[in-house]
């Protein structure tokens, strides 16, 4: 604990100013259940006097029925803050914690060691300079542990402690502790810790905490807080390139413009010429403001506003550089992915990126191999499951300026959102850009969709029919065609069965494959409305998902979704095809509307009523709406 | 040169806390602050204003009045929103005060409900506010420890403490759907000495309360609760005394307990701070309630 000056005079002064120069350590704990993090971190702050009057007595009371140290208190009660964690008696959440001692301050990311919650693990050791990975004695390495690790390795952590803990249920035996830790080194040889340290502790007791302890008279190294206390994890980030991702644009009348955003990298002068990373346009800064008065330089780390010397179109996504040290700026990059979500990744399918202030759609184009993280091996995949670690091209949208996450994390790490519940599915790191958006540009001809749609004198467009089977899209299609063709226009039906036949044959019904399906339908779909065409799409596409990147593919093509909302009990009494019996019978797996959920459509542009009419009536309502 | 380039803990905080700041007022259309008055108040306006300089806060703040708070609480609010120009909101629940609903006739835990949580949910959809942003901090209590910065509410305001979002780096998922807010907490991650050495080192304004004056007070099984008006209720017997007291935490008066401290300056603030062995929070009456009522509060919308 800081010492308290005994008086309100200068000296508190100089005890303030000690204050503030204080060095800043964020550091994770992470390890296995029941390893007694929770504890760990409740005996630091006891240690450290950071346990008030009111929260001892409160945890005395709470503490009876648990395994307690000599000061009767189970520390974990300190740190496992939520009434459910308290119920069963594991921590489910990050939890972070505040100490500090003469030398440093502390905050400490406590991480769930269950393996449901390993997402969260990696939250953690986002933003942690070190990590404490505690060992139970007893048990030694587990697989958690060499999860965890491998994640630590993944996010950048350079510095790790491994905490042998419950060194007093194995009366300190001083062989037990080297096996572990000559164990555990062979694993995370491979990992590139910048340092790795072993400590032999009881948190419970409190061996080699604070002090060296009595107990493990063979332990040659430090006591647990001196060596947090003096560990140099400084990785000065002004000697980086400058980096700075526009967050906000400062405009509060006509004679102020200003750029708002956090150094994240480097160093910037008044004078110096930076360059924005999407339009390579050059400019100088001529101030760099902050409500304190102007600065003559900013560090990484600092929140400015920057100034420039010309109007330059610059907007919240842009990022500035130093000419002759720019970001890359690509659609196509290889990352590797930590997923975070119930629900799996799955080449093929639309997702939010957003790195830095930069946010895009984004899509997995090849999934190339799933990292074991208990054996580091890289096996073949087609999705990618909660919790799994996996290296992926993902290509957006539009480019987006990144470094590789290896060389600077602030620009480099990604999260992958979703686009209809908008939950954080995943987190990213870009190892490398793919250059596509260098070396790939689209090839334009003089003749183009506007010319060829004149010629044919319509305006060509993709009608997406979804519903269920036997619902009535293929019938009413057919009509439309024919109805088309008599007007003497040009039109085509891509029918779900009949591309299976050919085009997709190679797929089968996974959802990896139905993605695919779909991806290659549109895509298909896109280029026949380019060559002029009204396109007339049938397929039960029952995802939503699906019918989105059905649409984003079609891009500036005119997007008609009409949904055929007949009712399942009609759809089986039809019947056309005999699939319904044989999917009730259990000869077809995956069936829509039987064994595989219909998300009925929200955004269609038109929904036919399948049960109240007549084919020949539905065309003549969707001929009518199309207004051709 | 390279140590003039190192910033210093409270330096690295506060850069951080503007680009939260900053992150709202460009990813949220309707944000506001919650304007408690409170010291952690003050710090959070004092940032808002540095983090959009020179641009005025580009939200308004919001005070959510119960009718029971200090008397020098709102006329520091008033005089502040008047010096710093920045755009005032307050609410009451109206219900409340047609029902003549106080802490003295229906318990501090219903009063808190109606007056505090439920005004609070009222202001949120009234104003149809998408983020709203608070100045709770990790270190004050065991489940604020584990919530986001960028919180997530669902339609009815519920915080869901096992369905958190990841948050990760310093990559914030702002995405709601129709209906959903975010609450936003800057200053997590900084301590209650940390926002007394940044009070002290900016030298930000705070209502007088926190420093010790002569108040009159009566004292209820170990608390001081200042008579701050004749709404308060005096037991059979029983005489305001002036004690020279001071609070570490503001709220409503009559559930608000004052320490008694001759500290009337800050650095004597921070002195006995560091000397105390009690927390911050001991001194607010409804977290005492039962075992994890802060974080039931928080499920049903409180901040």
């Amino acid at each position: 604990m800081s010492a308290i000056p005994a008086t309100a005079d200068n000296s508190l002064d100089l005890w303030l100013a000690q204050q503030t120069e204080k060095s800043l350590l964020r550091f994770l704990t992470c390890g296995s259940v029941d390893d007694g993090k929770s504890t760990l971190i409740g005996r630091l702050l006891y240690d450290s006097q950071l346990v008030l009057d009111d929260q001892l007595a409160s945890l005395k009371k709470e503490s009876h029925n648990r395994t307690v140290g000599d000061e009767g208190i189970d520390f974990s009660l300190l740190v496992d803050g939520l009434v459910a964690e308290r119920e069963q008696g594991i921590t489910i959440d990050v939890a972070y914690r505040f100490f500090s001692t003469d030398k440093r301050k502390f905050i400490v990311a406590d991480t769930p060691g269950h393996e449901q919650y390993t997402r969260n693990m990696a939250t953690g050791a986002s933003n942690a300079e070190l990590a404490l990975v505690l060992i139970d004695a007893r048990k030694g390495v587990l697989t958690q542990t060499r999860r965890h690790s491998f994640i630590l390795s993944l996010i950048g952590v350079k510095h790790v402690v491994l905490v042998v803990n419950k060194i007093d249920l194995v009366d300190y035996d001083q062989e037990t502790f080297d096996r572990i830790v000559a164990e555990y080194r062979a694993f995370a040889e491979p990992l590139g810790f910048k340092t790795l340290a072993a400590v032999p502790v009881s948190a419970l007791r409190g061996d080699n905490i604070l002090r060296l302890s009595e107990n493990t008279p063979w332990y040659e190294g430090e006591a647990l807080v001196p060596y947090l206390e003096a560990i140099d994890v400084s990785e000065d980030r002004t000697r980086e390139k400058f980096r700075f991702p526009v967050q906000w644009v400062n405009r509060p009348n006509l004679d102020f413009r200003g750029f708002s955003g956090t150094v994240a990298s480097g160093t910037i002068a008044v004078g110096d010429e930076v360059l924005i990373a999407a339009s390579r346009k050059p400019a100088v800064v001529s101030r760099i403001v902050t409500m304190d008065g102007d600065l003559d330089h900013a560090v990484a780390g600092q929140a400015v506003t920057l100034v420039l010397d010309r109007e330059v179109d610059i907007s919240r996504g842009d990022v500035l550089s130093r000419p002759g040290e720019t970001l890359d700026y690509s659609n196509q990059f290889q990352a590797r992915v930590v997923w975070m979500n119930e629900e799996p990744a799955y080449p093929g399918r639309s997702y939010l990126l957003k790195i830095g202030t930069q946010t895009v759609p984004a899509t997995i184009t090849d999934l190339k191999f799933r990292t074991n993280v208990n054996t580091l091996e890289q096996t073949a995949a087609t999705k990618v499951d909660l919790n799994e670690v996996a290296t992926v091209t993902l290509n957006t949208d539009k480019p987006i300026a990144f470094d590789p996450y290896a060389s600077n994390a602030r620009t480099g790490g990604f999260i992958l959102v979703d686009r209809i519940s908008n939950a954080t599915l995943g987190a990213g790191t870009i190892e490398f850009g793919l250059r596509r958006a260098q070396n790939l540009t689209y090839q334009s001809f003089d003749v183009n969709r506007e010319v060829r749609a004149q010629m044919k004198g319509q305006s060509p467009r993709i009608i997406w029919f979804t519903g269920l089977s036997g619902s009535g899209k293929s019938s009413v299609a057919n009509l439309l065609e024919k109805r088309l063709t008599a007007e003497g226009r040009h039109a085509y039906i891509l029918d779900g069965d009949n591309v299976r036949h050919g085009l997709n044959k190679d797929l089968g019904f996974t959802e990896a494959a139905r993605i695919e399906n779909i991806r290659r339908v549109a895509e298909v779909a896109r280029l026949m409305a380019d060559a002029g065409l009204i396109v007339l799409v049938s397929f039960i596409s029952p995802f939503e998902k699906e019918r989105r990147l059905a649409r984003e593919i079609a891009g500036d093509t005119d997007f008609t979704e009409v949904y055929v909302d007949t009712p399942l009990e009609v759809c089986e009494a039809r019947d056309p095809k005999g699939l319904y019996k044989r999917a009730r019978a259990g000869e077809i797996k995956n069936f829509t509307g039987i064994d595989s959920p219909f998300e009925p459509p929200e955004n269609a542009e038109l929904v036919l009523h399948g049960a109240e009419a007549g084919p020949e009536v539905l065309a003549d309502q969707l001929h009518a709406f199309l207004k051709l | 040169m390279l140590d003039q380039n190192r910033l210093t803990h409270l330096q690295t905080l506060e850069a951080e806390s503007i680009e939260i700041l900053r992150e709202v007022a460009a990813s949220f259309e309707r944000p506001v602050m919650m304007y408690s008055i409170g010291k952690d108040s003050s710090v959070l306006l004092h940032l808002a204003r540095k983090a959009f300089f020179p641009s005025k806060i580009p939200f308004p703040l919001l005070h959510v009045d119960t009718t029971f708070k200090f008397r020098e609480m709102i006329a520091f609010r008033d005089r502040t929103a008047e010096e710093y120009g920045f755009d005032l909101i307050t609410h009451t629940n109206q219900d409340g005060v047609r029902d003549g609903i106080n802490p003295f006739d229906h318990g501090s835990s219903r009063y808190t409900d109606i007056m505090k949580t439920a005004a609070l949910r009222q202001a949120l959809t009234a104003g149809r506010y998408d983020a709203a942003i608070g100045g709770a901090r990790r270190d004050e209590e065991k489940s604020r420890a584990k919530e986001r910065v960028f919180s997530h509410r669902n339609a009815s305001h519920a915080w869901d403490p096992k369905n958190q979002r990841p948050e990760l780096w310093r990559t914030f998922n702002t995405r709601l759907n129709p209906g959903e807010s975010m609450r936003v907490f800057p200053i997590s991650n900084w301590t209650e000495l940390d926002v007394w050495t940044y009070i002290y080192s900016e030298q930000i304004p705070i209502v007088p309360l926190y420093f010790a004056r002569p108040r009159p007070v009566v004292e209820r099984s170990g608390t001081l609760i200042m008579v701050d008006d004749e709404r308060l209720p005096l037991n059979p017997g029983e005489t305001p005394k002036q004690e020279v007291v001071r609070f570490r935490t503001l709220g409503c008066y009559p559930l608000t307990g004052a320490i008694r401290s001759d500290a009337a300056d800050l650095p004597s603030i921070i002195m006995e701070m560091q000397a105390s062995r009690t927390s911050e929070r001991e001194g607010r009456l409804i977290d005492s309630d039962s075992v994890g009522s802060m974080e039931k509060k928080k499920q049903e919308g409180y901040f």
